[in-house]
C-alpha cells in the first residue's frame, strides 16, 4: 500500500480505494495471480493449479459443517508464560501480537455441530497464530474437544497445522505430546472416533504425537508433513533429499496416511468415514 | 586420561599440579601433606565451580564423554540382565536397548537410550540417537512388560531421534508417537530416569511415567539450546541464553512439576564418581518401584493418565 492510499484510506469520508493485495492473491503454487474473492470462495485452492492454500479455522467450520449447525466451544485458561521467556521479544509480546493479529486466543480452536447431519466436534490449528505452535492452550483446546466430543457421543476431527512444539513454553511444550495423547486415549477408551486431517504444514512435535495417532489419517494434497524439517536434515546429515519427500504424497507411498483428499472433497470424505466407524454405535443404539 | 571442560580449567590446573609431584616424588620423597593440602584446594574449587553451573555448564556436564551411560548403570543397578533384540519389522536399533533384569527378587524390564563412550561405539549405537525400529523395540518390551506384570524402568540419554532421511521414511514421528501412547497405557509402573541429556520427543517417547526421576547435572528439553538460538535469537552464538530461558535444569523441571524427585550428583559430576552416581539412584528408583508397587493396573493407567492432563491447568 502507498502511503497515498493509507492516508485516503484512513479518512472516513473518502471512499476506500482497493489497492492490488486487496484485489489480487499470488499462488504460491503456480504464481498465477487471482481475484482474491474467487480465491475465497474457492475455499484457498488456486483455481488454475490446484494448490491449496493456508485456511483460518472459522472458513474451515464454515465449509465443512451443514449451514448454521455449528458453534465454536470457548477456549481454556492456562497458565499464561509460565516461564516468563524472553528471547529477542517477551513471549507475552509476541502473544499479543498473535492475538490482536488472529483475533483468537491461541492457535487451536474447536467446534461442535453437524457434517451432514452428524455430529462432530472439529478442532482446527492454525498457523497464522504462532505458527500453529504447540504450547498449554493448543493442549488444553485439544483436550476440551476430545472432552466435548465424548459428552456428545461423536467423533474428534482434528486439523494440524503446526511448526511444532512452542519453545517459548518450553519443557511444559513438549509435556502437551503426552498430554494429547491421554486425550486420544480417553476417546478411545469411549469407542469414538479421532480422525486426524493433515494440512499444511505440520512438523515436530505435532508429528511425533496426536498428529499419527488416529483411526485415520486423512491429509490434504501437497502439505508438507515432516518430524525433522528438511534443512535440518540436510545441515546434520548432509543427505540428498527427494524433491517429494515429507509431502502428503510422500506419507501416502510409505503407508503413514489412508488418503490424500481435495479441499472441496473433504466434507463428503469425512461424512461417509464417520458413517462407517459410527455404524456400530448406531446399532448398538437402536437395538 | 581425564577431559575437562571449559569451566573446569581451575580444576584440571590443580590436578595437573598433583600429578606433576606424585611423578617428580616418584614414590621416594614423601609428599602426603603437600598432595593433601592440593587435593582440598582442589575440593573447594569443584565445590564453587559446581555449586553454581549454568545451565549451559550443566549441558556440558551432562553430554560429558565420561559421563555414565545406560550399559554402566545397567551392570551397577541389577544382578542380571537379559538383552532383548529387534522390532520383529524391520531390525535391531542399537541407539535404544532394552531387555529384562534383576535385582535380588525384584524383576522388571529395562529400556534405555546407550550413547556409547569411544569412537567405535558411539558410532554403533550411534550417538544414542533412536531410529524408528529403537522406539518400536520399545514398544514390543513394554508390550511384553504389560502382558507379564513386570515393571518398566527406562534410562534417557539422547540428544534426540535421529534426523536422517531413513528414519523419516520409515516413520520416525509416528514411532515416537506410538511409544508415548504405550507408555502411558501401560498397566504396569514405568519410572522413567533422565541421566544425562532428555532431548524432546525422543526423550518424552520413553519418559511419559508415572514417576520421573531426573540427575543433578542432567538436562531435559524441547530442543537443544543451540536449536533454539538458531530458531529465536537466529545464531547458535546464543545458546547459553536459550539454556537460561528454556528452564532445563533439574530444579526447574522441579518446580514445574515435570520432575518428581531430584538425584543428586557425587562432587564433581556423575563422570568423576560412576559408583557414587549409580548408588545415589539405585536408592530412589527402587524406592520409587516399591511405592507403585501392588496398585491395580487400571488406577495405575488412570493415574498417569491424569498427571499428565493436569499439566498446564490453572
Amino acid at each position: 500500500m502507498t502511503w497515498l492510499n493509507r492516508v485516503r484510506n484512513a479518512i472516513p469520508f473518502v471512499a476506500k480505494r482497493e489497492t492490488s493485495e486487496q484485489l489480487w492473491h499470488k499462488c504460491k503454487g503456480c504464481g498465477e495471480m487471482v481475484f482474491l474473492k474467487e480465491y475465497e470462495d474457492n475455499q484457498h485452492v488456486c483455481p488454475s493449479c490446484d494448490h491449496h492454500g493456508r485456511i483460518r479455522p472459522a472458513q474451515r467450520f464454515e465449509a465443512l459443517f451443514d449451514k448454521g449447525s455449528w458453534t465454536t466451544l470457548p477456549t481454556p485458561l492456562v497458565r499464561e508464560d509460565p516461564l516468563k521467556f524472553r528471547d529477542t521479544k517477551r513471549y507475552v509480546d509476541r502473544l499479543k501480537q498473535a492475538r490482536q493479529a488472529t483475533g483468537e486466543s491461541d492457535a487451536l480452536i474447536n467446534a461442535m455441530g453437524e457434517i451432514a447431519e452428524q455430529k462432530a466436534v472439529i478442532g482446527v490449528q492454525d498457523f497464522a497464530f504462532m505458527g500453529g505452535s504447540m504450547g498449554l492452550g493448543v493442549g488444553e483446546a485439544f483436550i476440551l474437544g476430545t472432552k466435548a466430543a465424548i459428552e456428545n457421543n461423536c467423533p474428534y476431527i482434528i486439523f494440524t497445522a503446526s511448526g511444532g512444539a512452542r519453545m517459548q513454553e518450553g519443557i511444559l511444550s513438549l509435556m502437551q505430546m503426552p498430554k494429547m495423547t491421554v486425550g486420544v486415549q480417553r476417546l478411545k477408551d469411549a469407542g469414538l472416533p479421532y480422525i486426524v486431517v493433515l494440512t499444511d504444514p505440520t512438523s515436530g512435535g505435532v508429528m511425533a504425537s496426536y498428529a499419527l495417532l488416529g483411526d485415520l489419517h486423512l491429509a490434504e494434497p501437497g502439505a508438507t508433513l515432516a518430524f525433522t524439517g528438511r534443512r535440518v536434515i540436510e545441515n546434520t546429515i548432509r543427505e540428498k533429499l527427494p524433491d517429494d519427500f515429507q509431502t502428503s504424497e510422500y506419507l501416502l507411498d510409505h503407508g503413514m496416511i489412508d488418503m490424500i483428499v481435495h479441499r472441496h472433497a473433504l466434507r463428503d470424505k469425512l461424512s461417509t468415514v464417520m458413517g462407517y466407524l459410527m455404524a456400530g454405535r448406531t446399532a448398538n443404539r437402536a437395538a | 586420561m581425564t577431559s575437562y571442560l571449559e569451566f573446569e580449567k581451575p580444576i584440571a590446573e590443580l590436578e595437573s599440579r598433583i600429578a606433576d609431584l606424585r611423578e617428580t616424588a616418584n614414590g621416594e620423597i614423601n609428599i602426603d601433606a603437600e598432595v593433601a593440602k592440593l587435593q582440598d584446594k582442589v575440593d573447594r574449587q569443584i565445590r564453587a565451580v559446581y555449586g553454581k553451573l549454568t545451565p549451559w555448564q550443566k549441558t556440558m556436564v551432562a553430554r560429558h564423554p565420561e559421563r555414565p551411560h545406560f550399559k554402566h548403570y545397567v551392570a551397577g543397578l541389577f544382578d542380571e540382565f537379559v538383552p532383548l533384540a529387534g522390532d520383529r519389522a524391520f531390525g535391531d536399533d542399537q541407539a535404544i536397548l532394552g531387555g529384562f533384569a534383576r535385582k535380588g527378587d525384584t524383576r522388571l524390564m529395562v529400556i534405555g537410550h546407550e550413547k556409547g563412550d569411544d569412537t567405535q561405539s558411539r558410532l554403533k549405537h550411534n550417538f544414542g540417537m533412536g531410529k524408528p525400529e529403537g522406539y518400536r523395540k520399545a514398544i514390543r518390551l513394554m508390550d511384553l512388560a504389560d502382558r507379564f506384570g513386570l515393571p518398566v524402568v527406562t534410562l534417557i540419554d539422547t540428544a534426540g531421534a535421529f534426523p536422517g532421511i531413513q528414519a523419516e521414511e520409515r516413520g520416525q514421528a509416528e514411532a515416537i508417537a506410538r511409544s508415548t501412547e504405550h507408555c502411558l497405557a501401560l498397566g504396569v509402573p514405568l519410572v522413567a530416569m533422565v541421566l544425562g541429556e532428555g532431548g524432546s520427543g525422543g526423550a518424552v517417547a520413553l519418559a511419559a511415567a508415572d514417576r520421573v526421576l531426573m540427575m543433578e547435572h542432567a538436562v531435559y528439553s524441547v530442543i537443544s539450546p543451540e536449536g533454539c538460538a538458531s530458531i529465536l535469537w537466529r545464531t547458535g552464538d546464543k545458546a547459553d541464553e536459550a539454556a537460561a530461558a528454556m528452564r532445563i535444569t533439574a530444579s526447574d523441571l522441579k518446580s514445574l512439576g515435570v520432575v518428581d524427585q531430584v538425584i543428586e550428583e557425587p562432587l564433581g559430576g556423575a563422570h568423576r564418581d560412576h559408583a557414587g552416581t549409580i548408588a545415589n539412584i539405585g536408592e530412589a528408583l527402587f524406592s520409587s518401584l516399591g511405592a507403585l508397587d501392588g496398585i491395580a493396573p487400571a488406577d495405575l493407567r488412570t493415574r498417569r493418565q491424569d498427571k499428565y492432563l493436569r499439566i498446564g491447568v490453572v
